[in-house]
């Protein structure tokens, strides 16, 4: 996904001499294309996200357009206050990409694990947030966030091994996409644990014969409520599936959406618990201690079901 | 003498450890451990007041690893100096594991601070300072920084407070391996470390890190210092041990191959 947002950030910079890059001392096997093909414009600010952020201010209330990039917890939690004061508050045009997204740095430990960064962006005014699931999602919403104008949010993950898209398909800010239909259960997920919710939906089906549908959601602010609204009329269960807390996340903003709404659905939101998570393991075995695999998640919502 | 040359055998040792936990666990950050095992062997066998059966005795020395990323060395020679099993690092980095690549206090006494986001160890360090100053005056807390952490706003924050406060009871010790993430060091910062430090009121040592002999020789004259803290700049070597990935911006994402692996074990 880190090398789709890098081609696509390639083709954007070629066309908009106007954007200025920076990055936190990070993207090492990575941004050295960016660097070598615009080094006037791309610039290693070092080990300082609070300066980074805070020049990105400055460049943009100078009329730049601005791509800031970190690690994603070091990103969005460091220069927490210049992103709400300096960014969002005068709605400047800085982009903020940021890999490692949920337990994508696994045995980094916690100050690697990106797993509160959709709530306290998407807290922020004029802050937009995507979390794509995969290489196509990745390459369409890096385009469409650099040409966007105001603020930005983009956590990056590893793709899973299969892209979903189908032909006619156009990233749009707010929009959803359908990866299968099913009516007896919708799952709701955004990113890259997209193959976690895939793996579940076949196991319902195959355990229960209930039709599942599965429903990518890489824009999470703007979110496509019209879908939900319409969901929570035609769909006697939503599950919403996402690697990050339980708190602040996709299902938080599915809930707020549908308590404002006419109802028929339940929901149950699936996501990381609200603690800490201090095991050491792959992803896989992260996602596996807390629950988010497809045989407890399959068992959990079948029980729904029934 | 003889002591030299043990605490250098154990130097050894660590470097064999680091690169068996990197092939074991098929991880990298590997060369930023190596260049400070010397510096740690040093600390925890010759500097700092500590003792592996009492890890929170309140009278004793703190050692906060502020360049968290450098936690394979620490982890090694917290096993040799008896706070756990050899045995237990291969746990590092494995799935139902005990030790991540950046430390964590819940995972054994004597891990004085969580640490992995750099910035963070030194001003928590001289929070542990300020209390001891008064409680226990004739102890020290030592933290391990890194060149490339020296951009952070945070560690200069952290510096100007602790000379305000004239915390002698400090010792930062500054791994300069010339290397950071995504450059060297000089490069994206050309700056004079040493007079940056006495501008912020420091004591400013220099030694070279991996002269195991000079490293005891300075820490206790910087353990010794009453007036002000004291900032030790240590040269190291990125990647040390490894001849091909020694001095490169790469060893710090280096895994060991099988090669390397071997070789290790029968230096």
């Amino acid at each position: 996904m880190r090398n789709d947002f890098v081609k696509q950030t390639l083709l954007e910079m070629e066309r908009n001499k106007n954007i200025i890059f920076l990055t936190g001392d990070l993207g090492y096997n990575a941004l050295e294309p960016i660097q070598k093909t615009f080094p006037e414009r791309f610039i290693n600010v070092g080990i300082a996200e609070g300066n980074m952020l805070g020049l990105a201010a400055g460049l943009a209330l100078s009329g730049k357009k601005v791509i800031a990039y970190s690690i994603a917890s070091f990103l969005t939690m460091r220069p927490y206050e210049q992103i709400r004061s300096d960014i969002c508050y005068d709605n400047l045009d800085v982009k903020l990409f940021g890999p490692g997204g949920g337990f994508n740095y696994p045995t980094h430990g916690h100050t690697h694990h990106t797993i509160e960064d959709v709530a306290i962006m998407n807290v922020l005014p004029n802050m937009k947030v995507v979390c794509p699931a995969y290489s196509w999602e990745a390459r369409e919403a890096t385009r469409t966030l650099i040409r966007h104008s105001g603020p930005t949010y983009m956590r990056l993950s590893k793709s899973p091994g299969v892209n979903y898209e189908k032909a006619g398909w156009k990233f749009e800010l707010g929009k959803s996409y359908h990866i299968r239909n099913g009516k007896d259960v919708v799952l709701i997920s955004t990113g890259n644990i997209l193959d976690v919710v895939m793996a579940t939906a076949n196991l319902i089906e195959k355990k229960s014969g209930k039709k599942v549908g599965v429903i990518s959601m890489p824009s999470l602010k703007p979110i496509d409520d019209k879908l939900i609204k319409h969901l929570a009329k035609t769909c006697s269960l939503i599950c919403t599936l996402e690697e990050h807390s339980i708190i602040g996340g996709l299902g938080s903003i599915v809930s707020n959406i549908l308590s404002q709404s006419q109802c028929a659905s339940r929901l149950k939101v699936f996501g990381i618990p609200d603690r800490f998570i201090k095991d050491v393991g792959s992803r896989d075995y992260l996602l596996a201690k807390i629950g988010l695999e497809p045989k407890t998640l399959s068992a959990k919502i079948i029980r729904l079901l029934n | 003498m003889a002591q030299n040359k043990k605490l250098q055998g154990l130097a050894t040792q660590v470097r064999e450890h680091i690169i068996e936990m990197s092939y074991g666990s098929k991880s990298a950050e590997i060369g930023s451990s190596l260049c400070i095992a010397d510096i740690l062997i040093t600390l925890y066998f010759a500097i700092l007041d500590i003792d592996p059966k009492q890890p929170e005795r309140p009278d004793r020395d703190h050692f906060v690893l502020s360049k968290g990323h450098g936690a394979a060395a620490m982890y090694a020679t917290m096993a040799l100096r008896g706070y756990f099993p050899e045995t237990e690092l291969k746990r590092y980095r494995v799935d139902g594991g005990r030790f991540h690549c950046h430390p964590c206090r819940s995972a054994s006494r004597g891990i004085e601070v969580s640490t992995g986001s750099l910035g963070h160890g030194l001003p928590i360090a001289i929070g542990m300072a300020l209390t001891m100053k008064s409680e226990w005056p004739n102890k020290k807390v030592f933290v391990l920084v890194g060149d490339g952490e020296c951009n952070e706003g945070s560690i200069w924050e952290a510096a100007m407070f602790a000379s305000s406060h004239k915390l002698s009871n400090v010792v930062v010790i500054i791994d300069d391996n010339k290397f950071q993430g995504f450059g060297a060091t000089d490069k994206v910062h050309p700056v004079d470390l040493s007079a940056i430090w006495t501008a912020f009121g420091w004591n400013v040592l220099e030694v070279d890190g991996h002269d195991i002999v000079l490293l005891e020789k300075v820490l206790l004259k910087a353990k010794r210092r009453r007036d002000r803290p004291t900032v030790v700049i240590a040269h190291t070597i990125s990647g040390k041990g490894i001849p091909h990935i020694e001095n490169t911006l790469g060893a710090h994402y280096y895994t060991p191959d099988e090669i390397t692996y071997l070789a290790s074990q029968h230096a």
